[in-house]
C-alpha cells in the first residue's frame, strides 16, 4: 500500500510537486501519466526516499517515511523494486553481476549459488542465459529494461514495483514483452506497481487506473471510463492526440 | 547598482557552492570509517590513478628537472657556485616542483576521470539505483578514490622527485660539467627533515583537494552529457586553481610550523 497526503516538493524556488494525495491499495498497480517535466519520476523518486518533500506525508504499507533514518529507510526499500529510466544498469558490471548485484553486495552466499539465482532470474524475464557475461551496452534497449526489472526483482524480492517510463524508446515488439512482463509479476507475485508513463496505448494494457498529473498538481485519478468522459480541461488537452485509442478502450479488470 | 546586484549573486553562488563542498568532503571523511570496507575498489583505484599516471609524471619530471637545472647552472656560474647545483636542485624539486608538478598531473588525468565516470553515473540513475539498493554511494564511490588518491600522490610525488633529481644530475654531467659526487653529495645535504615534511604534506593535501573536488563535481553534475562534460572542465580548472593557491598556504604554514627544521 502506497499512500500520498497533500505532498509538496520544489527544487529551489520552483514547485515541482504541489499538494498531491492518492492512494494505492496492497496488490493494485496504478499508472501516473502526463507530460515530460510534469512531475511524475519525482513521485517515484519520493516513494524510494531519493528525494525529500517539502510538506504532507508517503506511506508505504501504512508506515510514514518521512523524517525516518537512513537505516529504517533502507529496510522499506528493502520492499521496493525500482526499474529506472533507460534500465540504470551498472555499465562497468556484467548482465550477471547487474542481476545478482543486491547479492553479492548484501549477502554471504557463494558465487555459483548467485549465479544459479542470476540464471533462474534471467529465464523469468525472458532472456537468454548466455548474455550472463555481456555488458549492458552489448544489449538491446528491450533487453537492458529486462535485464534491470531482474535486478529490481532480485534483489529485494518486493512487495511494491516502481517503473519509470518502462516501454519509451523501444519498438512495438519490445513493448509488448515488458508488458506483459509487467502483467505476469502482478499476477503471479501480486505486487503493489506503480508504471510512470507518457504513453497512453501501453498504459491501458497494464491496469485501468489512472493520474494524470499536470504541472505537478493531479488532473486526474480514476478509470478509462472516467477518463474520457472528464471536462476538466488539462485532462482533455492531455488525451486530444490519443482520442482514437481511448475511444477503443473500455473500463475492464486487471489482474 | 546592477553591477553590485551581479556581483552579490556571485558572492551568494561561491558561498552557497563552497558549503555544499565542505559538506560533502565531511560525508567523503566520515565515509572512510565503519563497514564495510570496498578493498577491491580500492585497490582498482590505486591502479587505476597511481600507474595510469605514472608515465606523464615521469615524463613531465624529467623534463622540468633538465630545464631547470640548466636555468641554475647558468646562473651559478656566474658565481662559480655551479658546485652548489644538486643543493638547490634538490630544494626546489621536494619543496615545490615534484609535488606541484604531480598534483598538476594527477588533477588533469584523473579529477577528469573520476568527475566524468560519477556524472555519468549520475545522469544515467546509476548512482540513485545504488541507493535504491542499500549501497552508500558516497562510501562506494567516492571512499575508495579518496584512499587512493591519499596514497597514490606521494607515492607519484616522490618518484617525480626521484626522476626530475635525475634530470638534473644528467645536466649536471654534461652540460654543467661537474662530477656526479658533487651534485649527489649537495643534493645529500638538503635531504633533511623540513624539506622532507614538506614535500610530503603538499601531495596529501593535493590528494584531499583533488578527491573532493571531483567527486563533488561528479556527484552534482546536472544537465545530460552537456552537464557531465561543464562539471568535468570545472572539476579540472578548479582542482588546478586549488593546488597552486593551497600550495602557497601550505608553504607558509608549514614553514612557520618546522622553521628550526628547514
Amino acid at each position: 500500500m502506497i499512500e500520498f497526503r497533500d505532498i509538496h516538493y520544489s527544487i529551489g524556488d520552483k514547485a515541482i510537486i504541489k499538494g498531491v494525495s492518492f492512494l494505492i491499495p496492497e496488490g493494485d498497480s496504478l499508472i501516473i501519466m502526463g507530460h515530460s517535466g510534469s512531475g511524475k519520476s519525482t513521485m517515484l523518486r519520493l516513494i524510494l526516499g531519493l528525494a525529500k518533500p517539502d510538506r504532507g506525508d508517503i506511506l508505504v504499507d501504512g508506515r510514514s517515511i518521512i523524517g525516518i533514518h537512513e537505516k529504517e529507510m533502507q529496510e522499506i526499500r528493502k520492499r521496493i523494486g525500482m526499474v529506472f529510466q533507460d534500465g540504470a544498469l551498472f555499465d562497468s558490471l556484467t548482465v550477471g553481476e547487474n542481476v545478482g548485484y543486491y547479492l553479492l553486495e548484501h549477502t554471504k552466499m557463494k558465487y555459483h549459488e548467485i549465479e544459479g539465482k542470476v540464471r533462474e532470474m534471467l529465464q523469468f524475464v525472458g532472456l537468454k542465459e548466455e548474455i550472463i557475461d555481456r555488458l549492458p551496452d552489448q544489449l538491446s534497449g528491450g533487453m537492458q529494461r529486462r535485464v534491470a526489472i531482474g535486478r529490481a526483482l532480485l534483489s529485494t524480492d518486493p512487495r511494491i514495483m516502481l517503473y519509470d517510463e518502462p516501454t519509451t524508446g523501444l519498438d512495438p515488439e519490445m513493448v509488448f514483452q515488458i508488458i506483459r512482463l509487467i502483467k505476469r509479476l502482478n499476477s503471479e507475485k501480486n505486487v503493489t506497481s506503480i508504471v510512470v508513463t507518457h504513453q497512453i496505448a501501453d498504459a491501458f494494457e497494464i491496469s485501468d487506473k489512472f493520474i494524470i498529473v499536470d504541472d505537478g498538481e493531479i488532473a486526474f485519478n480514476g478509470n478509462v471510463d472516467e477518463m474520457r468522459e472528464s471536462k476538466d480541461s488539462r485532462v482533455v488537452d492531455f488525451l486530444k492526440p490519443f482520442r482514437d485509442s481511448i475511444a477503443n478502450v473500455k473500463a475492464r479488470e486487471f489482474c | 547598482m546592477k553591477l553590485i546586484e551581479v556581483f552579490a549573486g556571485w558572492i551568494k553562488a561561491f558561498a552557497y557552492e563552497s558549503q555544499r563542498l565542505f559538506y560533502f568532503s565531511l560525508k567523503m571523511i566520515a565515509s572512510l570509517f565503519g563497514r564495510p570496507f570496498y578493498a577491491s575498489e580500492t585497490l582498482e583505484q590505486m591502479y587505476l590513478i597511481g600507474v595510469g599516471s605514472l608515465f606523464f609524471v615521469m615524463l613531465t619530471g624529467i623534463s622540468a628537472g633538465q630545464a631547470m637545472a640548466v636555468q641554475f647552472s647558468n646562473e651559478l656560474a656566474d658565481f662559480g657556485s655551479k658546485g652548489y647545483l644538486g643543493r638547490v636542485m634538490a630544494i626546489a624539486i621536494i619543496r615545490e616542483l615534484g609535488p606541484v608538478l604531480a598534483g598538476l598531473m594527477v588533477a588533469a588525468r584523473v579529477a577528469s576521470g573520476i568527475t566524468a565516470e560519477l556524472g555519468s553515473m549520475k545522469s544515467s540513475n546509476q548512482i540513485d539505483a545504488l541507493i535504491a539498493f542499500g549501497i552508500n554511494p558516497v562510501k562506494k564511490l567516492a571512499a575508495p578514490r579518496l584512499i587512493a588518491l591519499i596514497i597514490m600522490v606521494p607515492v607519484l610525488t616522490i618518484l617525480c622527485d626521484v626522476i626530475s633529481l635525475l634530470g638534473g644530475w644528467i645536466i649536471a654531467i654534461f652540460i654543467a660539467h661537474i662530477t656526479s659526487t658533487t651534485y649527489w653529495v649537495a643534493v645529500k645535504e638538503r635531504l633533511i627533515f623540513g624539506n622532507l615534511f614538506i614535500g610530503l604534506a603538499k601531495p596529501v593535501v593535493f590528494a584531499l583537494i583533488i578527491a573532493f573536488i571531483s567527486c563533488y563535481k561528479g556527484f552534482t553534475a546536472e544537465g545530460g552529457t552537456k552537464g557531465v562534460g561543464k562539471a568535468t572542465t570545472d572539476s579540472v580548472v578548479l582542482t588546478s586553481i586549488t593546488i597552486l593557491v593551497s600550495n602557497f598556504v601550505v608553504t607558509k604554514v608549514v614553514f612557520s610550523l618546522i622553521k628550526g627544521y628547514l
